[in-house]
């Protein structure tokens, strides 16, 4: 399980696949997928753990993401978050 | 009616702040600076701000921004700094906003800059050209207020006499409708509303706005308000003479001044001779010259250049009659555009012999 | 593009699998009209307007604020954002800054330029505005490239940069060397606030925003003029792959335009500003 204080919500229609929130991301917790989206990027998914920092949101150039920060923090099993992706991409 | 003996450049600023203006940029440069000189003394006073710009490019930048606000706004120069200005000029018909431009220029050089534009792509500005010190007083007023109604430049065009000659001149403002409304103009207080302004070449609206169209449409509906600036602004001419002429001169500005005089004098001894003298450079006096050179044989132009008014005569009289060129450069030791040349004698000369050439080729009347 | 959900704070409750939750970040910034744009993948302008947006916002002047637009990749931005717009031409946005600011002294006005705009094209500008300390913000997008017409070296191009008109790398006895516009500017008397910042990561994202309000908060005080310079990645014009951009930005132009703070004067007895190295912090 991983404590996890947040979670974001990833428009992956816009992303433009550039990597720089995979960076950006302190817990390490956004990861590039091999899907692509109708315009053929590819853009990342979300692992338990986001703590909500906004980092990414901040460095995005596309503004893919939308942040959310949980009342309490939570324990997660860790992989995917599967409600961070917005409908769309063919992953 | 009281008035006053006062140089140019003084009324021609004082006229400025009359009308309302109350934003001015320039640089100094012969004979425009003592404009620039009589606005930074005029416009403190009435909450105004006149920058010394450090270039004429800067000049006009600060005037569109300026002009941007809402402030009636103007700049100047002579020709050499409003080439420098061109690029601005264009765009900021462009971007239709209103702005005032005095061009005190060396001479009448600058016809073809003011009229056809020296800037890029498709644009005009209305120009105006005072012959003497109350007629640009008034001019001057006119100007800020058909900028306002067009939302586009309007250029007056002087000269060193203009700048630098004195005349008895009645400061009174004149009358003239209140200035639009200008609910395009910026002030910051649309922000976060949803339907923030937009001041641009580009396009006059943002994107969303229904009104938004890509830049190139933006360029083709140039053209459109073009032609209804044309059509709405009324071509100002002084006309003496031209139901009776057998010859018809042209000029413009103080060279006009000038035979207006010498067409007065010369009608006087019982020669047929008549003046047109456009006062609106741009929209052209067409029909007007158009008509006085079909009541005529012959059409003479005056003017202190190598021939740029002479196109649009030619023009307007369409072959219908023969046009003959009586200007040319002239210049004293200066290049300020003082002109050995203007002088009522020799003037008369040049318009005898053209009436002389006129009946002797036989021209049908 | 996914619609934004609401305003910031928003809440849910206990939903897809996890708990009850406030809104942070909506996509798209309120100030910002649409989200998509055709900048590059990984580009550091949309990036940087952002910080910018956000910090008007922030300090409650988003009503009072008229932004002036240079030319560039940006001005894609001028007619995108909810806020008053000019459009200025290429390296003219000071002087069109200047003449709204003199008639409209109650604004914040604000230029966003990029370096070839900036210090090619309006060099004069910039620096004549600084030293009358017109009460304005000038803030410089900061590539090292002409990024719209295709990535041309431009005053600010660092030594050895590769760009598509100095294939083999900016070469001093050739093409001569960079202007570093902030620290010029950081010498002239009218100058109050002059910093540089960049967008290669969200520390130094961070940091840009903490400037950005400082030069904000300056022009509100009338002190004088104030300047942001922002490196920005421009991975196209680089020749890099996006992700190895921030690196590239850090390691070469970093380097040469040092990022931090070069000059925050506190205003004397008359509110002229005050050199900073006279010691006055």
């Amino acid at each position: 399980m991983v404590l996890t204080r947040g979670t974001v919500v990833i428009d992956v229609e816009a992303c433009k696949g550039c990597d720089l929130c995979l960076d950006a991301c302190k817990p390490g917790v956004l990861v590039m997928t091999g899907a692509t989206n109708r315009r053929g990027y590819h853009y990342p998914e979300l692992r338990a753990g986001c703590t909500a920092c906004r980092a990414c949101a901040q460095i995005c150039p596309d503004f893919v993401f939308q942040v959310w920060k949980f009342d309490e923090p939570v324990e997660l099993d860790p992989g995917p978050v599967p409600s961070a992706r917005s409908t769309g991409g063919d992953g | 009616m009281s008035r006053r003996l006062v140089e140019g450049a003084e009324a021609i600023a004082g006229a400025m702040v009359a009308a309302g203006c109350r934003f001015f940029a320039g640089y100094p440069m012969t004979p425009f600076t003592e404009v620039l000189e009589h606005m930074a003394r005029l416009l403190p006073p009435v909450g105004g701000t006149c920058m010394n710009a450090e270039s004429e490019l800067e000049a006009v930048g600060m005037a569109w921004g300026a002009a941007a606000t809402g402030t009636r706004a103007a700049t100047g120069s002579v020709g050499q700094g409003l080439s420098l200005m061109q690029e601005s000029l264009s765009e900021i018909c462009h971007a239709r906003l209103p702005l005032v431009v005095l061009n005190m220029a060396r001479g009448q050089g600058d016809y073809h800059q003011a009229t056809r534009g020296g800037g890029h792509g498709d644009y005009r500005h209305i120009v105006l050209a005072p012959a003497d010190v109350p007629e640009a007083v008034e001019l001057v007023q006119r100007a800020f207020w058909l900028a306002d109604v067009w939302r586009n430049p309007v250029l007056v065009v002087g000269d060193y006499y203009l700048a630098h000659v004195q005349e008895a001149v009645d400061e009174t403002p004149i009358d003239l409708p209140p200035p639009p409304a200008k609910p395009w103009a910026l002030d910051g207080s649309t922000g976060g509303s949803g339907a923030a302004k937009i001041v641009s070449p580009l396009g006059t609206a943002k994107r969303g706005d229904p009104s938004f169209v890509e830049y190139g449409q933006h360029l083709e509906g140039i053209g459109e308000r073009l032609a209804v600036m044309e059509a709405g602004v009324e071509p100002l001419v002084e006309t003496i003479g031209i139901d009776d002429a057998d010859l018809v001169v042209v000029a413009y500005g103080t060279p006009g001044r000038y035979l207006r005089y010498v067409v007065d004098e010369l009608r006087r001894e019982g020669l047929g001779v008549g003046l047109v003298r456009p006062v609106t450079l741009w929209p052209f006096p067409t029909g007007v010259v158009a008509a006085a050179a079909e009541r005529a044989r012959a059409v003479a132009v005056y003017e202190l250049n190598t021939g740029q008014m002479l196109d649009d005569v030619r023009l307007a009289v369409l072959g219908r009659r023969p046009v003959r060129f009586i200007g040319g450069l002239s210049f004293d030791s200066s290049g300020f555009g003082i002109a050995p040349d203007l002088d009522a004698e020799r003037l008369a000369d040049r318009v005898r012999r053209a009436l002389d050439e006129t009946v002797r080729t036989g021209v049908p009347a | 593009m996914t619609d934004r959900v609401g305003a910031s704070g928003d809440r849910v409750g206990s939903v897809g699998g996890l708990p009850p939750r406030r809104l942070v970040d909506d996509f798209v910034p309120p100030l910002i009209l649409e989200g998509e744009h055709s900048l590059c993948p990984g580009c550091g302008e949309p990036v940087a307007m952002r910080s910018l947006v956000e910090t008007v916002d922030e300090l409650g002047l988003t009503d009072r604020t008229i932004a002036v637009f240079g030319i560039g990749c940006y001005t894609a931005f001028s007619g995108n954002l909810d806020l008053e717009a000019l459009q200025a031409l290429h390296g003219r946005a000071p002087s069109l800054a200047t003449g709204v600011k003199r008639t409209r002294p109650d604004t914040m006005v604000v230029t966003v330029q990029g370096d070839g705009d900036m210090v090619n094209e309006g060099l004069a500008e910039v620096l004549h505005a600084a030293a009358r300390a017109e009460a304005i913000t000038c803030v410089l997008l900061n590539n090292g490239v002409f990024g719209e017409t295709g990535g041309h070296m431009t005053a600010t191009t660092v030594l050895g940069q590769r760009t598509k008109n100095t294939l083999d790398g900016r070469d001093a006895a050739r093409h001569g060397y960079p202007i570093l516009i902030a620290d010029l500017i950081a010498s002239l008397e009218g100058a109050a606030f002059v910093a540089r910042g960049a967008v290669s990561s969200a520390g130094e994202v961070a940091r840009s925003r903490r400037m950005l309000r400082r030069a904000l908060e300056v022009q509100a005080a009338g002190t004088g003029f104030t300047f942001v310079e922002i490196l920005t990645m421009c991975p196209t014009g680089w020749f890099v792959e996006a992700a190895e951009a921030p690196a590239y930005l850090q390691g070469r132009l970093a380097e040469v335009h040092r990022l931090g703070v070069l000059k925050d004067g506190a205003s004397g007895a008359d509110g002229a500003p005050v050199a900073a190295r006279d010691g006055a912090r």
